[in-house]
């Protein structure tokens, strides 16, 4: 009976001084976070992708807390929820978004295999930032894509994959958030994260070709090779500028009206997703998608 | 032409995993016929069976579960850990029971991990001491050697290791004189698991990878050196300890100083780091043999310093290129 | 016999043109010069389209203090600034001259009399450190660090001794080891020079012990110079490299960067720069020409050429009988260090000390397997770094964890690599990883 009572006794005291351990430690060394961020947290895609310019998601949420209270949310959006969710954190925070347009990552440059001769193989570590150190690559040009896929092995979202025919990475539109880790990956620096353009259209220039025309005219035959044809009929719009030997379309002033990709010599220039013209009647978009699923 | 390009260096030394994967099976060859020449026949089963059934594992687990291309069972390091799991084990062991050590060798002790260098643990290690645990009598009968032609059926004896035990829990060093005499266990007419009986052609085959620059001499010699000086101590203060020289010449010390324990994937990669993943190994050993519920101590004591070898890499940086003198300064 | 203490290999030495002396190769038809021919600022041309110019004619000027004047090699007419492919790999800008006759500028001494220093008692160092500089010499080893930058030390230093790098650890490499068996006197005035003009009494020349006759002879020849001492040097790779050689021969070992070899007192110049530095300060003669390695298991006749700057490769290989058919892979430098070239359409530079080609077998790397953590990379590395952890942080994107175990201390010499018998592609890694800390710490100091 004694001994039931001294253990009931010392468990029970051992308890009460835990008890008023644990209360103090808790009141005393308490972090006060805004609750506001927790709740923008949540509303946030938990992908952690950094596409935000933050480290992760709560990063994120934190920076918007921020700035709300700085009495604006300009500047900080989700690329990978885009709208709604940016939407979602500014009643949070009782604020109104402005609209931002979407945008995807484009891959400017089209030197594929055909376009664009191999004159030396690269052996090495398969990274595309260990090809660009040997130089040139193992093309002639010096700006066009390595083929390594850094910029795939970047994405985590499924959205980019290498086309094994062309030797270039190609984007899934549907998948791509625009979070922009491809483009920080491309020791080239050849893509761009662009707007999307009404109904996903728009015009580019694939290419990243910054030497003198007849140096790039040599490397690759679908080289920008700086004639500025295309500035010219684009006079009226001033939607094209070049520099550097290489043609610029500013997607903000580009009208879509297709003339700079028919003016192109070395046909340069793309538009994407534009219903298919007269001379093809079959539809471009329907054929593609399939052929994609295959390759993944 | 379309020339090669890529970044410096342009040559290699020429040497590979397999060639050293095969320089260690070629060190085992002494031993191995050494083993055949005391055990006959029950070695030549037990050693077939752990290196064909490693091989087979090594091979279906590839193939069939992680489905990689190519072959990885030509680097020889399935080879090797069967040569080494069969090393391990008494020659009257039943086959069934090789084929599932070999299976936790290779299936839990490396496979499940992702595959050559990437086990924590040396592989043969693991499958002998799952099988030392789940199959104590079994795996602790030791034939007498000289049966040639006995498998399963062999007499059996008790080992010096077992003796030394006997001389610590009855407190007499009395004991000790049925231990056999120190020529005898050099060349080893001793009982014990296959490898383990000659200490001479065991040494021969260390000598033949420290020539060929396959391991260095930081762990065989910290770990010898330790028990040496260890077990020499205790004996000193205690006579019931065995001699020093008995303690090094009994059981799989010097199989696991030289072969086991320089596993490359699983010890240190600094000297540092090494010697002193070598001292724990010894110290280990010679408490585990003197206070543990195991007559041997070595195969448990690798396992332990295994998993502190990252920590050992962590902490025991190479000495830089210019630290004496950063040192300096700092003074 | 002395060497570096840490780490190290010992590659097949190959050393295939060591017997055959030094020819002069003929002038090209075209010579380019690339404006980037040493380490640091650009040079800036200062001659047009059409300018005519004589051999020793000033090309382009230094670009800044960390860079070198480039002079013409060739007498002709300039046909254009343009960009040129060169041995880096990528175009860049160069000055292109139109050969005519082999006329050369009046200043230039081509006599081959021997001039020694006591018979030119008005040098002082100062004016020895101008000459030097507007010479256009570089570090001829490879490294191309603009001469006189390491000859001017920054204040607070003091040199105490001059080591003349002989080595030559790379393989197939002999250009060194013959000049000093054709050159040993110039290369020993040169020394003397380069001891004036740091002001120290004592130099050392470092030969690796594979070159006995190179030892035997400056050892001969240095008996009538003071201060002078041949150290012959065991075997091993990398001694070449600057730290390892200055630890190899006063055994001084060079802090991690930012620490320069200056700091322990230590001046390091390749045998090739003291030759240069002779003929630029006693014979008044810019660096126009050099000698170079060409050499390979498949090369007819693998030899030492004593060319002009600007001169194609493809031409160097023509006069070593061309060609072979099974090329592989084409390095400008060694094995070891050496770049591989993307066409033999790319002009010497002051850098170039060999030309290697390798048949199609050698050239081919070994597809890489796991790393089984054998640890024979950190044991090979001679500046005693993880290379394997290295390599796995730069593949991880761990910049950090790579910047605290000292990746900026890599020297690339490939040691690592060369040792590797997973065949793994560590110092590809190691290259990325480097680049980015470099960059990483070079934008932490600017927005400090």
């Amino acid at each position: 009976m004694n001994v039931i009572l001294i253990a009931v006794c010392v468990l029970g005291l051992i308890g009460l001084a835990s008890a008023v351990i644990l209360f103090v430690v808790s009141h005393k060394f308490a972090v006060h976070e805004d609750p506001r961020i927790a709740q923008v947290g949540e509303v946030l895609p938990q992908a952690n992708c950094g596409g935000c310019g933050y480290p992760g998601c709560s990063g994120f949420a934190a920076a918007c807390v921020k700035a709300a209270d700085g009495g604006s949310l300009e500047g900080k959006l989700c690329p990978v929820g885009g709208q709604p969710v940016m939407e979602q954190v500014a009643s949070i925070l009782g604020l109104a978004v402005e609209a931002a347009a979407p945008k995807v990552a484009v891959v400017r440059c089209n030197g594929t295999c055909e376009n664009r001769p191999r004159q030396a193989q690269f052996d090495g570590a398969r990274s595309c930032r260990v090809q660009q150190m040997t130089g040139m690559g193992e093309t002639g040009c010096a700006y066009g894509c390595l083929g390594c896929g850094d910029c795939v092995a970047k994405c985590q979202f499924d959205a980019l994959h290498m086309n094994p025919e062309t030797g270039l990475p190609e984007v899934d539109e549907e998948k791509c958030t625009a979070c922009g880790a491809c483009a920080k990956a491309c020791p080239r620096g050849i893509i761009e994260i662009r707007l999307k353009g009404p109904k996903g259209r728009r015009v580019v220039v694939l290419c990243n070709n910054k030497d003198k025309g007849a140096i790039a005219n040599k490397a690759c035959k679908a080289s920008c090779i700086g004639c500025g044809k295309c500035v010219k009929t684009c006079e009226k719009f001033e939607a094209i500028t070049l520099e550097n030997n290489l043609a610029y379309i500013d997607a903000e002033k580009c009208k879509m009206c297709r003339k700079c990709e028919e003016a192109c010599p070395k046909g340069a220039i793309h538009g994407f997703n534009f219903p298919p013209k007269k001379e093809k009647p079959a539809t471009a978009e329907p054929q593609v998608e399939p052929e994609k699923e295959k390759q993944i | 032409m379309k020339p090669i390009i890529s970044l410096s260096p342009h040559v290699h030394g020429g040497d590979s995993v397999s060639k050293n994967m095969y320089g260690v099976c070629i060190a085992l060859v002494p031993a191995l016929l050494a083993s055949l020449w005391f055990f006959g026949l029950g070695a030549a089963i037990v050693l077939a069976t752990s290196v064909l059934s490693c091989v087979f594992f090594e091979w279906a687990i590839t193939k069939f579960l992680l489905k990689r291309p190519g072959c990885s069972i030509c680097d020889g390091s399935a080879i090797l850990t069967g040569l080494l799991l069969g090393f391990n084990l008494p020659s009257n062991l039943p086959i069934w029971l090789i084929i599932v050590g070999a299976l936790v060798a290779i299936g839990i002790g490396k496979m499940t991990f992702g595959g050559l260098g990437q086990n924590p643990f040396n592989p043969a290690l693991v499958g002998r001491v799952f099988l030392l645990i789940s199959f104590p009598v079994q795996m602790t009968s030791w034939p007498v050697s000289g049966q040639l032609t006995a498998y399963t059926d062999a007499k059996t004896a008790a080992t010096p290791l077992f003796i030394m035990q006997k001389a610590i829990t009855d407190g007499e060093a009395s004991v000790l004189s049925q231990l056999p005499d120190a020529k005898e266990m050099l060349i080893g007419q001793t009982g014990g698991s296959l490898g383990e009986v000659s200490a001479l052609l065991l040494l021969l085959g260390c000598a033949f990878m420290l020539w060929r620059k396959i391991i260095t001499w930081h762990i065989p010699v910290s770990i010898l050196g330790t028990v040496a000086i260890f077990s020499g101590i205790m004996h000193i203060v205690n006579p019931i300890y065995a001699m020093p020289h008995v303690v090094l010449m009994s059981g799989g010390l010097i199989l696991g100083a030289c072969f086991m324990a320089t596993d490359y994937v699983t010890s240190p990669m600094t000297s540092k780091g090494q010697l002193i993943y070598g001292v724990c190994i010894g110290l280990l050993t010679v408490i585990i043999r003197n206070w543990g519920a195991y007559p041997e101590g070595m195969s448990f004591a690798i396992l332990i310093m295994n998993a502190i070898t990252p920590l050992i890499n962590t902490y025991c940086k190479p000495e830089r290129f210019g630290e004496v003198i950063r040192k300096e300064e700092k003074k | 016999m002395k060497t570096f203490k840490i780490g190290g290999v010992h590659p097949a030495e190959n050393k295939l043109s060591a017997a055959s002396p030094i020819r002069e190769a003929a002038l090209p038809k075209q010579a380019v010069f690339s404006m980037f021919q040493h380490i640091g600022a650009p040079a800036k041309p200062v001659v047009q389209k059409g300018d005519e110019v004589k051999v020793g004619t000033l090309l382009a000027e230094a670009g800044g203090f960390v860079s070198a004047p480039i002079h013409s090699s060739v007498s002709g007419k300039v046909s254009k600034v343009d960009v040129a492919l060169d041995a880096s790999g990528t175009r860049r800008m160069a000055v292109y001259v139109d050969v005519e006759g082999d006329e050369w500028e009046e200043s230039i001494d081509r006599s081959t009399t021997l001039v020694k220093l006591s018979d030119r008692p008005d040098l002082d160092s100062k004016t020895i450190v101008e000459k030097i500089k507007n010479a256009g010499i570089v570090g001829m080893g490879g490294a191309t660090f603009p001469c006189h930058v390491k000859l001017s030390p920054p204040p607070g230093c003091k040199a105490e001794c001059v080591i003349i790098n002989a080595v030559e650890c790379e393989p197939y490499l002999t250009a060194d080891h013959r000049l000093m068996l054709e050159h040993p006197e110039e290369i020993l005035v040169g020394l003397q020079l380069i001891m004036k003009a740091v002001d120290v009494q004592k130099g050392y020349i470092g030969i690796e012990n594979n070159k006995p006759d190179a030892i035997a002879l400056m050892t001969e020849k240095a008996k009538n110079y003071e201060g002078i001492e041949v150290v012959p040097l065991k075997v091993k790779y990398p001694q070449g490299g600057e730290k390892q050689l200055i630890d190899a021969v006063i055994g001084r070992q060079v802090p991690a960067p930012p620490a320069i070899p200056i700091n322990v007192g230590a001046v390091v110049q390749n045998v090739g720069t003291a030759f240069a530095i002779y003929q630029a300060v006693m014979k008044n003669k810019p660096l126009i020409d050099r000698i170079i390695t060409v050499t390979g298991k498949s090369v007819k006749q693998p030899s030492n050429l004593l060319a002009r700057l600007g001169t194609p490769f493809q031409q160097l290989i023509d006069e070593c009988g061309g060609l072979p058919e099974d090329t592989g892979k084409i390095i400008g430098g060694g094995p070891m260090m050496g770049k591989a070239l993307l066409s033999l359409d790319v002009p010497m530079t002051k850098g170039s000390s060999g030309l290697l080609i390798m048949n199609d077998k050698e050239a081919r790397r070994t597809e890489p397997s796991p790393c089984i953590r054998c640890a024979k990379c950190v044991s090979a590395c001679p500046m005693g770094l993880e290379p394997y952890l290295l390599s796995k942080q730069s593949k991880l994107e761990d910049w950090e964890g790579a910047e605290k175990n000292d990746i900026t201390s890599c020297i690339e010499c490939g040691s690592c690599q060369f040792t590797c018998p997973s065949h793994r592609p560590l110092l590809d890694m190691i290259r990325v990883g480097k680049s980015t800390v470099m960059g990483i710490i070079k934008s932490r100091a600017a927005s400090r």
